[in-house]
């Protein structure tokens, strides 16, 4: 309940964070929200020497079009994306999947980035960043680059943001207008985070058939993934192969376990909840 | 290090360290108990403020992090000596029984009918999903967060 | 003047509430005092091990740091936390570890420094040297040949074995048409008030003066208790229990950081503030429940039961808190619950294991039994095909059987419980959502309805039922004073903390004085201002506290009605208390002020013979009985076949706790209470894996239900008076809990009951039933 002593550091700008970063390296620890990093302060599982709050970065906040794409600053808490017009209507899977995190406190606080950067396994929003083929943009001293939501979680709680590097936004392509989706939960009964998360996103071919297919999954494994022997069994295939294709959600999955669920429990959540995410997104998409 | 920051209207500024919680802030530093804590996970949503008019955990920030932010407590919603309309339903429909989580609980009702002024059973519920009571099966709270609701819509309608 | 109206039975909004809605309540962390400190503790992260050194050079001097204390420093110093029910094996507890842990969360060293966050630096700077050992885990297994022993001095984890035989049973066994054989697990609780529990204590060197505030429902008990642990005379203890964030029982005890604060604040001469962090409190304040009880129940093919023949094994855990080994006792007593079943014998053996102490929660013994008593009815429903409500009807014990006599050798005061059952049944439209259940089925819908008719023991009572070696009985306390101005303060010694008897007796004894509400002050909660009493547990407030109060009130009453008799000369059996006067009662126009007689008493300018000066009385209240509040819930429930979660359709509650002073108060206690017993039968489980290692360490892991979790309950009552006492009431804090555990678990195992499945243990997670249909599919 109270966090070790520390070095407080606000920066005005994404350069000044990094130079701060660079200064103090490893005893720094970058702070949006703080809502995955003061829970493990408090708890002294985390005890950096240094904090450097962006979470007063301008640049890093705020949700925009930018040449046809959505731009999410890394620290645009959810509840912005939750609510956000913009969202909405272009990116409706994010804002679906906002409204499903934790609770309306967390929501206030907690943000894009600082959830993707932290990377836990039972995290919501990396299902649906991963079914929207998000691009997560990173910056060092050295320059800007952006990873693709497929390559950035590594494993848990770790992901291809270097040290020095800071997670600055979240690129979207929208769908296209037609296309459907779901995001759908199984909430751990005490956290409230997902057991299992799936995120489908589909579009529709003039036969109604499946043209595209993008399923985003967390909760699952140590990392988030997107299962692609769902998409490709279903590609060109209409409603009758969604149940088939939902069971190769568990392909070569190493299914976590714990006191709320077993792997076997988890998996079979994957498997139904895949299906029904991909029937509600099919329902709702337009030929 | 020096924070400044409205509490309930009044500008403070106090000189802390950086690693005080703001919910601690309140408590020791403003001296407005009404806040409480329940838990140090995040979970029991009994140390909820509002931080710019959104409900907050105030266990989970950082008093730093509200640098410039208007925060408001349990302790300043009765406006001219009279309860806030939320506070006027907690106690109307029996919301609370030992009354620990209630201010959270209040704040938390705040924010919902500031964004949805006519909730339903079922969104209230989903709402206060960050709030754990014991004592009353929730089911009075929600009650009283109706109460509030049409209270308030009654005199904007008024 | 306006018309003062009358309070009991209306709808009175709480009178605690102003102060609570908006954060002006004082709980324990809200106190400050001039040069307080915080204290910490740091406690075993093993379930059992040997401690071969403590390091505390870096603590003590680390900044802020005004003392590290450890087991060995208290060494005779503060006797054993106490445990006063009786057991054949009662080990010391001491307040911090010696020389060996037995439990994940056992307090081993304490740090005292300027401020919590000073004391957690600290804290981590100990270190501790520990040799750990193989751990008692689950309680079946402790009295194994080879299972480690948590207490060398016994050579034995047995911690008792009691038995009540009765050779009838087995002659039930052998006319029933059937005995039905099975195995019930009440699982390990906690009960996770939202305020965990505190201290501060301050000492006051020149009057050797000790006082404490502590998160309790006991404070008179447990200055008793602590008088004892630190040599100090009871005189010279002050226990005040402010504001309390709720208890459910687990606050009815004495723990070891109440004496510890209290010794630290006397050695240092500073007061000091310990608060329990959530995770502490998961870990060491007690559990609930933990209860395995192996079943035979002799029945007839029409659904009559003969005989209940019951082996339990209970888990203390590792240390006998207040009253753990008389817990497990209600439950084999009451585990008949509503019926006649003539015969019963059951054994029970407490096992010591390595995990926290087990205690009172919210209950205590009864959910137990009801839980037995209701899946009972139901398996016999089963086995014979028949309908559940029926059997309960057969068993009935008919409402012209009370005062019924049971055959735990209890009895019953009051009651009709066909017409609970009857009630809630049209509540839930039985006939037709047996109908639609059966439409649902065919649909391949699993929809489940489950019925629990419950009678729980209450407002305990007569002395002689509780432990010899409590300080007080089953007794309570009032004093009514009338202060010179009319206005009126009651000190009850029960001990409120929710429950809402500030308003509940402002009700009565505004009613009684014919005076406003508003002139009555309920003081509660501190053994300075307040005569001994017991506190408040066992759905005892209004059961033992009300009549206590109104005895006073009348002898009150008597006092003024002859002080107005000799002023209005008529005679004071003639007269009557209503709207801030004393009126004589055949012609109201013939009456004086309140304020008059007042004036009268504390004035005495006339002196009234045989009448003394001022307005005060005190009771001490002993009942002559128990109360048994009884109701029928019903729940109609949804399992998703796919994933075995389990959605409420309905809930219907129907409580029998006699007569209601605050109707308000009477559903919000029930309400709570069906979400804790739902909570118990769906969500909650203390788990310890294998090695005893604590897995729902925090409120991420341990689920206290959420508002979403929970239906919406629709609750009426029934009313029928209790002869035990002048108010008819029969207690209605723990009633809900009771009442819906087994009401959800029957209505789930209803769902799945065209599969075969005939019993799942608690709780009843969405894994376990998928995992249920899947084997029966299988199969």
């Amino acid at each position: 309940m109270f966090p070790a002593p520390f070095e407080y550091h606000r920066a005005g700008s994404v350069k000044e964070a990094l130079s701060m970063l660079r200064q103090f390296g490893d005893d720094a620890k970058l702070l949006a929200g703080g809502h995955s990093l003061v829970p493990m302060m408090k708890m002294r599982l985390a005890t950096p020497a240094h904090l450097i709050d962006i979470g007063s970065v301008r640049e890093l906040s705020g949700i925009r079009e930018e040449g046809g794409k959505i731009v999410i600053g890394a620290a645009t808490t959810h509840a912005q994306v939750e609510t956000s017009d913009l969202v909405r209507r272009k990116l409706g899977l994010l804002a679906e999947c906002a409204a499903l995190i934790g609770d309306v406190q967390v929501r206030n606080r907690g943000t894009l980035g600082g959830s993707l950067a932290h990377a836990d396994p039972a995290a919501d929003y990396p299902a649906a960043v991963l079914a929207l083929d998000g691009e997560v943009s990173l910056e060092s001293e050295s320059g800007a680059r952006t990873v693709k939501a497929d390559d950035f979680f590594i494993d848990l709680m770790t992901t291809a943001a270097q040290p020095g590097e800071i997670v600055t936004a979240v690129r979207f392509t929208p769908p296209a207008p037609a296309a459907g989706y779901a995001y759908l939960k199984h909430r751990q009964p005490a956290s409230g985070f997902a057991l299992v998360g799936i995120a489908a996103l589909v579009t529709l071919d003039g036969k109604g058939n499946f043209q595209s297919v993008r399923v985003g999954v967390t909760g699952l494994c140590a990392k988030a993934f997107r299962a692609k022997a769902v998409e490709s069994a279903l590609a060109g295939k209409g409603r009758d192969a969604i149940a088939q294709a939902a069971a190769h959600v568990t392909d070569g999955a190493d299914a976590l376990s714990d006191i709320h669920a077993s792997s076997e429990f988890r998996s079979e959540l994957a498997r139904v909840y895949t299906r029904r995410a991909l029937e509600q997104a099919l329902a709702r998409a337009k030929s | 290090m020096r924070v400044s920051l409205t509490v309930n209207g009044q500008r403070r500024e106090d000189d802390i360290e950086p690693r005080t919680l703001l919910v601690h802030y309140l408590r020791e530093v403003a001296g407005l108990t009404g806040t409480h804590v329940g838990c140090e996970t995040s979970l029991c949503g009994a140390c909820t403020v509002l931080m710019n008019g959104r409900a907050v955990k105030s266990c989970t920030t950082l008093a730093v992090q509200a640098e410039g932010a208007e925060i408001t407590t349990v302790e300043g919603l009765a406006r001219d000596g009279k309860f806030h309309p939320v506070q006027e339903g907690f106690w109307e429909e029996h919301g609370l029984q030992c009354g620990y989580c209630t201010p959270g609980m209040i704040m938390m009702a705040t924010d919902l009918l500031s964004r949805n002024p006519d909730p339903s059973e079922a969104e209230i519920r989903a709402a206060l999903e960050g709030n754990l009571c014991r004592c009353t099966g929730y089911q009075h709270i929600v009650n009283a967060v109706r109460y509030a609701a049409n209270k308030m819509r009654a005199a904007k309608g008024a | 003047m306006p018309v003062i109206p009358k309070f009991v039975g209306e709808r009175i909004k709480r009178r605690e509430d102003p102060r609570l809605v908006s954060g002006t309540g004082t709980y324990v962390d809200d106190v400050k005092l001039v040069g307080m400190v915080s204290a910490m503790i740091l406690r075993s992260p093993y379930p059992h091990a040997k401690i071969i050194s403590i390091d505390v050079g870096k603590a003590r001097a680390a900044d802020g740091v005004v003392a590290v204390l450890t087991g060995e420093d208290l060494r005779g110093k503060i006797g054993s936390v106490p445990c006063v029910a009786p057991a054949e094996r009662v080990p010391f507890h001491p307040v911090l570890a010696l020389g060996k842990v037995r439990f994940v969360g056992e307090p081993v060293a304490v740090v005292v420094a300027s401020n919590p966050y000073k004391a957690q630096d600290a804290l981590d700077l100990l270190d501790v040297d520990y040799d750990p050992l193989d751990a008692v885990v689950d309680p079946e297994k402790a009295f194994d040949k080879d299972a480690p022993v948590i207490h060398e001095e016994f050579g034995t984890n047995l911690c008792m074995r009691s038995e009540v035989p009765n050779p009838q049973v087995d002659e039930a066994m052998r006319k029933a048409d059937k005995v039905i054989k099975f195995r019930l697990v009440n699982q390990r609780l906690a009960p996770a008030p939202m305020e965990p529990r505190g201290v501060v204590a301050q000492w006051h060197p020149g009057l050797k003066q000790l006082t404490l505030w502590s998160s309790t429902q006991i404070p008179h008990l447990l200055r008793s208790q602590l008088a004892e642990m630190l040599k100090l005379g009871e005189n010279h203890i002050r226990v005040i229990a402010p504001e309390v964030g709720g208890g459910f029982g687990c606050k009815l005890n004495v723990y070891p950081e109440e004496a510890l604060v209290a010794y630290l604040a006397m050695t240092l001469n500073r007061p000091v503030k310990w608060i329990e962090r959530r995770r502490e409190n998961l870990a060491a304040t007690t559990h609930g429940r933990d209860q395995i009880t192996y079943l035979e129940v002799a029945a007839k093919k029409d659904g009559e039961v003969l005989g209940v023949k019951a082996s339990f094994v209970c888990d203390m855990g590792a240390y006998l808190h207040l009253l753990t080994p008389a817990i497990p006792g209600f439950s084999g007593l009451m585990m008949t619950g509503c019926y006649k079943i003539p015969a019963l014998a059951f054994e029970q053996k407490f096992a010591f294991t390595n995990k926290m102490s087990t205690d009172a929660y919210r209950g205590a013994g009864r959910p137990e039994a009801a839980y037995i008593a209701e899946r009972v009815m139901d398996m016999v429903a089963s086995e014979f095909g028949l309908d559940p409500a029926d059997v309960r009807r057969k068993n009935f014990i008919p409402k012209e059987a009370f005062p019924a006599p049971t055959a735990g050798g209890l009895v019953y005061d009051s009651g009709d419980y066909n017409l609970a059952l009857d009630k809630a049944l049209a509540m839930v439209e039985y006939k037709k959502m047996r109908a639609e259940q059966e439409a649902a089925r065919k649909q391949g819908r699993l929809i489940g309805i489950g019925i629990s008719s419950y009678v729980e023991i209450c407002g305990i009572g007569p002395s002689a039922l509780l432990p010899p070696k409590l300080k007080g009985g089953g007794w309570e306390s009032a004093t009514v004073r009338i202060e010179p101005d009319s206005k009126v303060t009651v000190l009850t010694g029960i001990s409120p903390h929710g429950q809402g008897q500030e308003t509940t007796f402002a009700q009565l004894v505004a009613d009684a004085f014919g005076i406003d509400i508003d002139d009555v002050v309920v003081v509660h909660g501190d053994t300075a201002q307040v005569q001994y009493g017991i506190g408040t547990f066992g759905s005892r407030g209004t059961t033992v506290g009300g009549p206590a109060l109104m005895l006073t009130v009348q002898k009150l009453q008597d006092k003024m009605k002859k002080i107005a008799s000799t002023m209005m000369e008529v005679p004071p059996d003639q007269l009557i208390f209503t709207e801030r006067t004393i009126a004589m009662a055949s012609d109201p126009s013939r009456s004086i002020p309140l304020q008059q007689v007042v004036d009268a008493a504390y004035g005495y300018k006339m002196p009234i013979p045989g009448v003394e000066p001022g307005l005060e009385e005190k009771t001490f209240y002993e009942p002559s009985a128990c109360t048994f509040p009884f109701g029928t819930h019903v729940a109609v429930v949804e399992v998703d076949p796919e994933t075995g979660v389990v959605k409420f359709l309905k809930y219907v509650a129907v409580d029998d706790c006699g007569k209601i002073i605050s109707p308000l108060l009477v559903d919000g206690q029930v309400h709570g209470g069906i979400a804790q017993g739902i909570a118990q039968a769906l969500y909650e489980e203390v788990v310890y894996d294998e090695n005893g290692q604590l897995v729902t360490a925090s409120l991420m892991d341990y689920a206290v239900p959420k508002a979403d979790m929970l239906p919406h309950f629709d609750c009426a009552n029934t009313i029928t008076p209790s002869p035990v006492n002048m108010l008819g009431v029969k207690g209605v804090g723990e009633a809900g809990t009771i009442g819906s555990t087994p009401c959800a678990v029957n209505a789930v195992l209803d769902a799945l009951k065209p599969f075969g499945i005939r019993h799942l243990d608690m709780p009843l997670k969405p894994e376990k039933i998928w995992n249920a249909l899947r084997n029966a599919k299988k199969a």
